[in-house]
């Protein structure tokens, strides 16, 4: 019972850390991005086609995937975004859908729909510990979502920047008065929001395989990680993802592995239902 | 009707009756989603439990779709029922995760279970007839949809030119402000998912019949949900014409592509949707019926 709870832990962190890049978007400029997921996928081809051509650890990769995911994150920011922010909310998430079915089939088109794997790095293998044992990769992810998160979440509430973007979050307007860019707020939230997924998308190629419907996995219950937590709250994005793990493993271990997503989303309901602003939501 | 004594080829007939699908569809979505503003990604869940009715009822009781596929529409009001108030209470992007969740949560209970198929489905019964609403050749159907998008359009226009449709508009525009008005702000929120709920339901089982066979994965696909919501806000949201256009240009474009180019398996027709896509959500959001609104407004100045 320890093993799922802490397996549930382990993979929650990684949900978390693909959900605290969202909740950082999805909070500040308050659009959905439904090709979150699909950034996820790039950031595993980066790291697995670096692997593959150059040897370079999925490791060492994370951080230049990071970096170029936060390039997408800044283009797509330019090139589409900022276009549909003066639009009705509808247009907005079809925009970020239909980015999403791009970047998928593009994927798709260039990669192949072939399943790949990175079969040796760094951080393969397992550990022991208290009589139990754990994949050593996810072990690495997980803390490197802890990392991210304390980053994250130290920077914005503690530095001026991160003020900012609270700022921003709250009243655009009266952001703008005192003189905080909300244009190059929402920019260096998407570069960010953009790099984490692309980190975690880096690490988990060390555990789980790619192929350029991944994200399709993940988005949605990162989705539900970040409503969960309540919009806005990247605390709250990281708490409830770990939530879901937990509650995806203990599900599988009692009820039926196939019926673990129900009862996430089952919960969720719930949840919703009994407190309509999530855990952290600021409304 | 003309059109199918003009349009004879089999694609153009599917197409067609899609196109009426995802009109209706649309249109039942927009009463909920346009008017009333709460944006629902989970319609696949009340199109999911109208199909599974209707097909459910056919084959497992023998019960003809002429009362089932009504019934797929009550059930799915019942749905709506049991979730409506505490659903209804969630705005904005909590509304729209909401009823994701809710689709899924069906999807993946109606492939567990057993006695309707679980993920392999429900076939229905090759019993050629009026009775069983089964036929060999695609006209039928289209008589079908042709009868449902009537009844769709007809609630559509009796609601929302009548007091609902105002007291829908008001809810969007500031829920608060209506309720200190007034308005019986719960109720007509409750009758707007209602309908849209029923009308989908519906949709959903005439899908069932028109296909022929089920499974989970097929009817409470978020993909579904997705297009539903594409129509409507491609045509243009809050507009009784705007599903129909939205559908008018979105099925032929996706059916098209996907018979010229998606042979390959390289996905480029879905290229180049998802690039149609972007472009009117980027260039033009409030769909295309507001090209027309805007020259209206250029003209009057």
């Amino acid at each position: 019972m320890v093993e799922v709870v802490v397996s549930g832990v382990l993979n929650g962190l990684v949900y978390a850390l693909i959900s605290m890049g969202l909740a950082l978007i999805w909070g500040i400029t308050d659009v959905i991005n439904f090709a979150h997921g699909d950034f996820l996928m790039l950031g595993m081809y980066t790291a697995f086609w670096l692997y593959t051509l150059f040897d370079l650890d999925p490791l060492f990769a994370s951080p230049l995937a990071a970096i170029i995911l936060g390039f997408v994150g800044y283009a797509t920011y330019n090139l589409v975004i900022r276009r549909i922010l003066k639009g009705p909310p509808i247009a907005q998430v079809l925009a970020t859908f239909g980015l999403s079915i791009l970047i998928r089939y593009l994927a798709f088109f260039f990669f192949s729909p072939n399943y790949r794997s990175i079969q040796h790095s760094l951080v393969s293998g397992s550990v022991k510990f208290a009589g139990f044992q754990f994949g050593l990769p996810q072990i690495v992810t997980a803390v490197a979502s802890l990392l991210v998160a304390a980053a994250l979440i130290y920077a914005i509430h503690r530095s001026r920047w991160g003020l900012g973007l609270l700022a921003v979050a709250e009243d655009r307007q009266a952001a703008s008065l005192v003189g905080v860019n909300p244009d190059r707020v929402n920019t260096q939230v998407w570069i960010v929001g953009s790099a984490a997924v692309g980190l975690a998308g880096a690490l988990m190629t060390t555990f789980f395989y790619v192929f350029p419907g991944v994200g399709l996995i993940f988005v949605l219950l990162a989705f539900v990680a970040v409503s969960l937590g309540g919009f806005g709250s990247v605390l709250g994005a990281f708490i409830a993802g770990i939530l879901i793990g937990v509650v995806q493993s203990l599900a599988g271990f009692y009820l039926d592995a196939s019926l673990q997503n129900a009862v996430v989303y089952g919960l969720f309901l719930l949840l919703l239902w009994v407190r309509p602003q999530g855990l952290f939501g600021r409304w | 009707m003309v059109y199918p004594l003009v349009i004879r080829t089999s694609l153009a007939r599917h197409i067609l009756i899609y196109v009426l699908l995802y009109g209706g569809l649309g249109l039942s979505w927009n009463l909920l989603g346009g008017y009333v503003g709460r944006v629902s990604f989970g319609h696949a869940a009340f199109f999911g439990i109208g199909a599974y009715t209707t097909m459910g009822l056919l084959v497992k009781f023998g019960l003809s779709p002429w009362i089932g596929l009504p019934l797929g529409g009550i059930v799915s009001g019942l749905l709506a029922l049991a979730i409506g108030h505490p659903t209804l209470r969630l705005k904005g992007h909590y509304f729209a995760m909401a009823t994701i969740a809710l689709a899924e949560l069906l999807r993946i209970l109606f492939n567990n279970w057993s006695w309707v198929g679980g993920a392999t489905g429900l076939e229905g019964p090759i019993h050629i007839s009026w009775l069983t609403l089964t036929f060999r050749s695609q006209l039928p159907y289209y008589y079908l949809a042709l009868a449902l998008a009537l009844i769709t359009a007809g609630v559509d226009y009796f609601y929302v030119r009548g007091k609902a449709g105002y007291y829908w508009r008001a809810i969007q525009g500031d829920e608060d402000a209506a309720r200190s008005l007034g308005v019986p702000v719960e109720r007509y929120k409750l009758t707007a998912l209602l309908l849209s709920a029923v009308l989908t339901g519906f949709w959903g089982g005439f899908f069932a019949l028109l296909v022929g066979f089920i499974n989970p994965n097929s009817v409470f696909d978020i993909l579904i949900s997705i297009q539903i919501v594409l129509v409507a806000v491609l045509g243009g949201v809050g507009r009784s014409a705007g599903p129909w256009i939205g559908a008018l240009v979105l099925i032929p474009l996706s059916e098209l592509t996907r018979v010229a180019l998606g042979g390959r398996g390289r996905g480029i027709d879905l290229i180049i949707y998802s690039l149609v896509i972007l472009v009117i959500s980027v260039f033009q959001p409030g769909g295309i019926l507001s090209i027309w609104r805007r020259r209206d407004v250029t003209r009057g100045a």
